[in-house]
Order: C-alpha cells, then structure tokens, then sequence
C-alpha cells in the first residue's frame, strides 16, 4: 500500500505533465527487462547494418579508388585489363596490367535513364492521382488504391521480362521508326531522330522505369491531396474557378513540396533499380548512348551483370572497382532519399513510404 | 457594362474557353489514369497468357534438368528463403519497431528511426554486393541460405519495423490508461493490451515484406547463388534456387522450354506475391470493421 504524502507526489507528478508523451517507465522489478533488451538490440540492428554497409563498401573501394583516381568519374572506358600478362604494382595497388576505368558511359546512362522515367512518371502519376482523388467515388477511390499496392507488388524481373520480350520488340517495330523518321532536326529533338534498334536502349529502360516508380509516386500524392482542405477547394470553386483552375492554383500548391519529395523518392528508386534495367539497357559498357534508343547500362545493371566475371581478376581490382562505383551511387540515392524526406517531414504530416514503398 | 455593350460576350467567350481547357485537362487526367492501369494488366495478362495454357503438375514437381524440367527446387528455394526472413527480419523488425513505439525517445529515438529509413534507401545491388564480400566470402559461408536470408533481411528489417512502430503509435491512449487504471504492469499491458490491438496492422506490415522478399533479385543472385537441386535445409555452404532466378536466367535462353519455364516462374511470383498483398488487405478492411462494431 503506498502512503498517502506518495499517492499525492504521484499525482502532483502526473499533474505536473499531462502533455508529456507516454513512456513506460518499468522498475527494476519490471516483467518488461528482457522485452526491453531484446528490443533494444532490435532497434540499433539496422544502424548497425548501415554502418557495416558503408564501412564494407569503403574498405572495398579504397585500393580502387587509389589506382582509377578521380578520372573514374570522367572518363569513359571499362578495360579490365591483359589478365595472361604479370600483374603490375601502381600507387602501391596491385593489378592486371594495362587495366583502366572510367565510370562516365555507366554514370550518365543511370541518371539518363532515371531522368526519362521521371519525365514519364509524374505527370501520368499527378494526372492519376488528381482523378482518383478528386473526380473518383469513394468506392472506385479505394479499389485503384489497393490496385495501386498490388502494381508496387509486382517483381522488378517481371517488369523486366514484359519489357525485353513484349514491349520493347513491339515499340522497335511499329513505334520508333515512326518517331524517328518523323521528329525535326532540332535541338533535343534530334535524340529521337536516328538508328531505332532492338528494342533494348535507354528509352525502353526509361518507360520500364516509369512503370515501377508510378505507384511511389501516385500512392504518395493521392494521399497528400486528400489532405488538401475540402473547403479551401470549395471556396475556390465558388469564386467561379473551374475544376482545372482550382487544381492548378489551389491543390496542387497547397502540398507541392510534398510532391517534390514523393518525386525524388521515384527518382532514387529507378536510380537503384537494378533487375529490369540489366535486362532492357542492351547491356553495353565503355560507349556512351548517340541517341534516346540508343543501348546503355546503369551502375546497378554493370554491378550485376559483370560481377561473376570481375571475379576472374586475380588481383581483385576489378570486383573492388565494382565496390567504388556502388559506392557512388549508394551516395547519390541516399541524398535523394534523405533530401525528399526532409523536405516532406518539413512541411506535412504525410510521411514517405518507407522500403519499397508498397 | 452599359458603356461597353461587348463586354458581356467577351466575358462568355472566356468562360467558354476556360471550361473548354478545363474539360481537355480533366481528360488529360483520365489519360494518365489509363497509362497507369494498362501497363499492369497487360503484365499480369501477358504472363499469364504465356504461362497457364502450358502449365501442368510437373511444373510445380519436377526439379529443374538444364534448361528445362520443372521449378520445384525454385519454388522451394523461395519458400525457405521467405520462411527464413519472416522469422529473422519479423522477429528484429517488430521487436525495433516497439521499441521505437514505446521505449525511445529524444535524439537516440531519431537517430535509430532516421538509420532504419536510410538503410531502406539504399539500393538492393548495394546490399547483395556487400552481402557477397562479406558473408560469402570473408566468413566462408559460401553460396547459401543463410547469406541469402540474412541480406534480404536486412532489406526488409526498416519496412517491418516502421509498420510495426505505426500500428503500435495508433493504440489509443484510453486503452493503455484503462489498464494501467486497473492495475496491470508495463509487460501486461504491451502484451494484453497495446500488441494485441496492434496486431492487424503489425502482421499486415509483416506480409507486405514477405511479398517484397519473395520479388526480390538482385540481392539473392550472389548471396544464395543457384542450384538445380533440391535445397538442402543447411544455413551454409550450400547454394539454393528461386523464383526469381528462373525469370531471370531463363528467358535469354535459345531454347523455347526454357522460355517457357521463365513465363511459369513469373507466372507464379505474380500470384504469390499478390495473395500475400490481398492477404494483408483483408486484414485491415477485417480488422477496420472490427474497430467500427467496438
């Protein structure tokens, strides 16, 4: 029993804080120890795994980015090197002789690829997201909303099979010969103009990306225009706007950094994306794209494919090579990430999708 | 007005064209909405199409012989890989997410929530490459279950542990109070009280990660390698077949049953992963009605 001077320190206590957020505050005694430790553990796990992530990749890169130097970034070559020749010591790095790297071609087809995507993606996601949210019953509304989470379902090898195999020999076929006899000779343009290929390049890539960062990117922006105040909207409309007036000048302003941010996160991901690019680029390496059908390769798509082979370098550089470029680009993504976060915490209580985003 | 008799039809000629743009925007809209659909159902469609007419028994019960065969050592693989991560990823990740609910607070609770969210964001090629150099070769593991599971887990994990965190945030305070009022202590209440109210929304996170690791790839590739046989249940040291490779490895083969058995393995990741996803659906619209009749 405790004591009536405790009972009231007690309540003063509660008193004292009654916005104070709940925390359990166990005794010594508490059945809550074990619980407690486990989850404890639990929750430093994935800082950890970033760390080991990071440190790994580092440890990984250093003798790489050592023997390619800065160049790597600029240059544009991908020789592994003479492997029946005697390795050669540089800047105190081991490696097969005559053996050269340069990440340019790899670099820029990720962020072409991506850039593409996203010029597809947000508008089919901002004109989906506006109808489902705005236009939509609430039944439909909920229906395309589940739809929206199977479509985020769907494997990335599946993408990547329905774009080699159908849609890309089909768009090869009866659309960019079409495109491309008929686009001007002007700038920007011009990319659509030449050779059309087979179908694998960095146009296919970037419709297969759009594809998978739509659901990111709709889910995200539907749930952010229902937050938009119906009578804010009302009231434009009742000043005489028309749909598309209160749109453009009320809802979409109203959560627009929240769109930037659900953007980004898009972007990150097809920057990431690996299986169905490495199935659709044409898988090229050390040759820069002449035009938008042109075959490429990504960071992720190179990792993938040329990790096995990177394995015959004795001395390692090559699968350490790999680690350095992985490294760039796990840099890049988790700016974008962390950036598009940020910026949504910022300014709305809808928070980013986290993981897949499904 | 009077002074300019014109005025009135300038003004209708504006509202006309403004409506006019507002009804081409509106069927721009509806536009993106179809280019959002159809690709999906076309997949789905198109997979199935190629996949159902010549799918049989032995599909699903023969192992793979070269390049043809069946898929039964893929669809094992990817049973004992999911398994695996269910209880690995399930077990850290609903753990993390209570405490991230309930125990943490301030800076540390930030740091270890923001650490969760930035190792989501980190590409999978990443993970798998780090998963390579690490597990299977710096600890000798091999191609194997073990690395396999334990680099997808690391994928899953900060899904998992958000999900968990979130459904745990929503118990409302009244029923944590109300027990507390009726004398039960901190580890009653988390287990009678705020666990089993968050339960739909804990397993309906758990399930989605599944659905996420069954369509994964790129980090399994060099983490649990491939294997025709039969997966041995041994943690190292012994490579092991899915679903995903199949799609992967066989549809680049110049042979059509290779082709074909490509389309079955996607044919049947599509169906796993969307009754997982439709699993979890029913549970929240089961447990949203639950909440209504309380």
């Amino acid at each position: 029993m405790k004591g009536k001077a405790a009972l009231a320190s007690d309540l003063a206590r509660r008193t004292e804080e009654p916005q104070a957020p709940r925390v359990f505050r166990p005794t010594t005694k508490s059945p809550l120890g074990p619980v407690k430790i486990a989850s404890t553990v639990s929750a430093v796990a994935p800082l950890l795994a970033l760390l080991a992530i990071l440190g790994i990749l580092v440890h990984q890169a250093l003798p790489a980015i050592k023997y390619n130097g800065l160049g790597f970034f600029v240059h544009n070559v991908w020789h592994p090197g003479n492997f029946y020749l005697q390795p050669v010591t540089t800047n105190g790095v081991l490696h097969p002789a005559q053996a050269e790297y340069g990440a340019w071609a790899i670099i820029a087809g990720t962020v072409l690829s991506s850039l593409i995507a996203l010029v597809i993606a947000l508008p089919a996601s901002l004109g989906a997201a506006l109808v489902i949210s705005k236009l939509l019953g609430p039944r439909v509304r909920n229906a395309l909303g589940v739809f929206l989470e199977l479509l985020a379902g769907i494997p990335s090898v599946v993408f990547g099979l329905w774009g080699t195999l159908t849609i890309g020999p089909l768009l090869s076929r009866d659309i960019y010969p079409i495109v491309a006899k008929h686009m001007p000779d002007v700038i920007v343009l011009r990319w659509f103009r030449g050779s059309t290929g087979a179908g694998e390049g960095l146009l296919t890539s970037g419709i297969i990306l759009a594809a998978m960062i739509i659901p990111i990117i709709a889910s995200t922006s539907r749930d952010l225009f229902a937050q938009v105040p119906t009578l804010t909207e009302e009231g434009a409309e009742a000043l005489g706007m028309t749909r598309m007036e209160v749109t453009t000048k009320v809802t979409v302003p109203w959560v627009s950094a929240g769109i930037i941010g659900a953007t980004v996160l898009g972007l990150a991901r097809a920057l990431g994306e690996t299986m169905a690019v490495a199935m659709v680029s044409g898988s090229v390496l050390g040759t820069l794209p002449t035009n938008i059908y042109s075959t490429f390769n990504t960071i992720a798509a190179t990792i993938v494919t040329t990790l096995d082979s990177a394995l015959i370098d004795g001395t390692g550089l090559a699968v350490r090579t790999l680690a350095e470029a992985a490294l760039a680009l796990m840099l890049v993504t988790l700016l974008a990430n962390v950036g598009a976060r940020l910026l949504v915490r910022k300014v709305s209580t809808t928070a980013l999708p986290v993981g897949r985003g499904v | 007005m009077a002074r300019d008799p014109e005025a009135l039809t300038r003004i209708g000629v504006r509202t006309r064209r403004r409506k006019a743009a507002s009804g081409a925007a509106i069927s721009l809209g509806v536009i993106a909405l179809a280019l959002v659909i159809v690709p999906s159902v076309w997949i789905i469609a198109q997979v199935a199409s190629k996949a159902l007419p010549h799918m049989s028994w032995s599909v699903i019960t023969t192992p793979g012989v070269g390049l043809g065969g069946g898929l039964e050592n893929e669809i094992v693989g990817t049973l004992l890989i999911t398994f695996g991560v269910a209880l690995l990823a399930g077990f850290i990740g609903v753990m993390s997410g209570i405490y991230l609910s309930q125990f943490a607070h301030g800076r540390a609770a930030s740091v270890l929530r923001g650490a969760s969210e930035v190792l989501a964001g980190i590409p999978s090629i990443v993970v798998g490459y780090v998963g390579y150099v690490s597990l299977v070769v710096a600890f000798h593991w091999g191609f194997s279950l073990g690395a396999g599971l334990i680099t997808l887990s690391v994928m899953v994990v900060p899904y998992i542990a958000k999900t968990t965190e979130v459904s745990l945030r929503q118990v409302p305070t009244s029923y944590v109070e109300g027990a507390e009022a009726l004398g039960l202590n901190p580890g009653q209440i988390l287990r009678t009280i705020s666990l089993r109210t968050a339960l739909p929304g804990i397993v309906t996170g758990l399930i989605v990660a599944l659905a996420i690791s069954v369509g994964e790839t790129a980090p399994l590739l060099y983490t649990a390698g491939y294997s025709q046989s039969l997966p041995h249940v041994a943690l190292t040291h012994s490579p092991l077949g899915y679903l995903t490779y199949a799609v992967w490895t066989f549809y680049n083969e110049p042979s059509a049953k290779a082709v074909q058995l490509s389309f079955d393995a996607a044919f049947l990741l599509i169906v796993l992963v969307l009754a997982l996803i439709t699993a979890s659906r029913i549970i929240v619209a089961r447990a949203s009605r639950h909440r209504e009749v309380a």
